[in-house]
């Protein structure tokens, strides 16, 4: 491994039609850096057609989808050559094994001869599907395939991630692993665009959400801004704490700064109400980090995204 | 901004080498696959059915000389077996990365899609070839059995056939192309070549009387005529009942025409099925 340039990508004016229906429109958007995005829309906004549009699955009508920098439909080879990828489910050759459709990929890649062995092997265990790694995936089933593709798309290590709804398919513990593979990517300084429906899971592992709406973008920006602007001017966090707080720790959260309203059930799980940005968030934490009360996890309310969504998207298909 | 590590070591192959990684890992799905064994069951059955049939009645037409043995034998089955083969290995070779969404997988990757058209087109060409290899030895295991040696002109006719396979698969693979469903794409070829491009041959000889050379099957007839002696002349008029009633005529491609006819038709069905598959979209 080593320092390379900032990975990105970009949506210039993209636009697909399908006959009169278009399905995006002049899309603009660019992401760099490591960070995990959301993509969120409602059912035929124009998500899909997005992330196919930079896998080269299908062309644009018009515009341009860049991968760090390259052109995804011109220049595909180039562009995809540190690019992991998942664009709905996936089927692999059913007579062939993960092992040797994973080696197909890594020789694809070109992932270095001496390492596809090893590699393939981290990837599957991340998946938890060590002991089918010899097995036809002709007799898998969907969750078991996806999480084959998942470890394909991770196979290369590569440096932007694009996600097309991940988890789908999976059983819960499988849709938690997968999320904390995500959460891992995140530490490797890894850029991932990724697509869900699930509100949960963006505000649980992305850091930046992207709304679009009949094929349109409505909004990019940092998950608690874009809480922050379109959530009728408060915020909502929810704080994780190691033991129930007294009442006197209680009166010192409630009077912070910016803070609205707290909210709790137990005493140990907190919602807090507050009116500001990231960095009203980011102090809101340290204030209540320096209280020493054992705050074990620090998020934005999932209901908090979720009232920003329906006020944003109106109407679905 | 974060600076990103980036996977180092990797380093994309060339065009040319993922062509023969696609071969390689497609020709081990078919070779896996239940309809590899039954093409092979089926190329096993009409060579089992011919060794009884031969050597129980011993039919003249087979056993007047070496040429005549494969011509009948050889020369009225091989485009079967060839047809077949491209119907099974090239049908769906194209759709199927749509219709079963194995495109998803393989597609998304640093690949060009004219490489992995060409790697599936060469293993779809390598298991079918399998195929005509073991009809080609039954072929010649009988030929020993009743004759000496074996003619040379079996030799030209097996690279004709080889050579038609290449045109059919070339074929196949356009018309896998075309449809996203592997199951239209099966049958329409499958229409056509078993039926459709007789039919027209025909027609057009007997009524229309001119010559089928855009009739690929047309151009395949060179396989078996190469072992007939004389060669069959390009025109041949027969007439029926007393002089002056109907007559038929009856058309042969010669040695470089059927040539030009499969080559054409390979070059023009290969170069639109590649076209297609790379402007088509997996929406």
């Amino acid at each position: 491994m080593a320092s390379s340039n900032v990975p990105s990508i970009e949506a210039v004016k993209l636009t697909k039609q399908f006959g009169s229906f278009t399905a995006v429109s002049e899309l603009s958007l660019k992401i760099e850096g490591a960070k995990c995005v959301g993509f969120l829309g409602p059912n035929g906004a124009g998500k899909t057609t997005t992330l196919k549009m930079f896998t080269d699955l299908i062309r644009p009508s018009a515009g341009e989808a860049l991968i760090n920098g390259v052109n995804a439909h011109t220049n595909k080879k180039k562009a995809l050559e540190s690019v992991g990828t998942l664009i709905e489910m996936p089927e692999i050759y059913p007579s062939l094994t993960p092992r040797e459709a994973l080696m197909m990929i890594a020789e694809i890649r070109g992932v270095p001869v001496g390492s596809r062995k090893k590699r393939i092997e981290d990837v599957v265990s991340e998946v938890r599907m060590e002991e089918w790694l010899d097995k036809r995936v002709g007799k898998f089933s969907k969750g078991m395939k996806q999480r084959i593709c998942v470890a394909s798309a991770l196979l290369s290590d590569p440096c932007v991630l694009l996600l097309d709804e991940p988890t789908t398919g999976l059983d819960p513990r499988g849709m938690s692993e997968v999320r904390e593979i995500i959460k891992s990517l995140k530490n490797k300084k890894r850029l991932i665009f990724m697509s869900s429906h699930l509100l949960s899971e963006v505000s649980d592992v992305c850091d930046e959400v992207a709304m679009i709406d009949h094929g349109k973008l409505i909004v990019y920006d940092k998950l608690p801004n874009v809480i922050a602007k379109f959530s009728k001017g408060a915020n909502i966090v929810e704080v994780g704490l190691r033991s129930p707080i007294d009442a006197t720790a209680f009166r010192t959260i409630k009077s912070i700064q910016s803070v609205i309203e707290v909210n709790t059930t137990d005493n140990s799980r907190l919602q807090i109400r507050f009116s500001g940005g990231i960095e009203t968030q980011e102090r809101i934490l340290a204030e209540i980090v320096n209280m020493k009360i054992g705050v074990i996890s620090y998020r934005p309310s999932d209901s908090e995204l979720e009232s920003v969504y329906l006020n944003l998207i109106t109407e679905t298909l | 901004m974060a600076e990103i590590e980036t996977a180092i070591g990797n380093k994309v192959p060339s065009s040319l080498s993922q062509v023969g990684i696609i071969t390689k890992y497609t020709l081990l799905d078919y070779v896996r696959s239940r309809r590899f064994y039954v093409l092979l069951i089926i190329t096993l059955l009409i060579s089992a059915l011919l060794t009884i049939l031969v050597g129980y009645y011993r039919p003249a037409g087979f056993l007047l000389s070496d040429l005549s043995f494969y011509s009948s034998w050889w020369g009225n089955s091989v485009t079967f077996v060839i047809v077949l083969s491209g119907i099974f290995f090239g049908g769906d070779a194209i759709s199927g990365e749509f219709q079963n969404k194995t495109g998803y997988f393989n597609i998304p990757n640093p690949i060009r899609r004219s490489s992995i058209y060409v790697g599936k087109w060469i293993a779809a060409l390598i298991a079918s070839s399998v195929t005509l290899g073991i009809f080609t030895l039954i072929t010649i295991g009988n030929g020993l059995f009743y004759f000496s040696g074996i003619p040379y002109q079996f030799g030209e006719s097996l690279l004709f056939a080889l050579f038609y396979l290449v045109a059919v698969l070339g074929f196949t693979f356009f018309f896998s192309s075309l449809f996203k469903s592997s199951s239209m794409s099966i049958l329409v070829t499958a229409i056509l070549f078993l039926f459709v491009f007789t039919l027209i041959q025909q027609l057009v000889a007997a009524l229309v009387q001119i010559e089928p050379w855009f009739i690929l099957t047309y151009g395949a007839q060179i396989i078996g005529n190469v072992l007939a002696v004389p060669y069959p002349p390009p025109v041949s008029t027969s007439s029926f009942g007393p002089p002056g009633g109907p007559t038929f005529t009856a058309y042969n491609a010669t040695i470089p025409e059927g040539l030009a006819i499969i080559g054409v038709y390979f070059i023009i069905t290969a170069i639109i099925g590649l076209v297609l598959f790379e402007r088509k979209e997996f929406t």
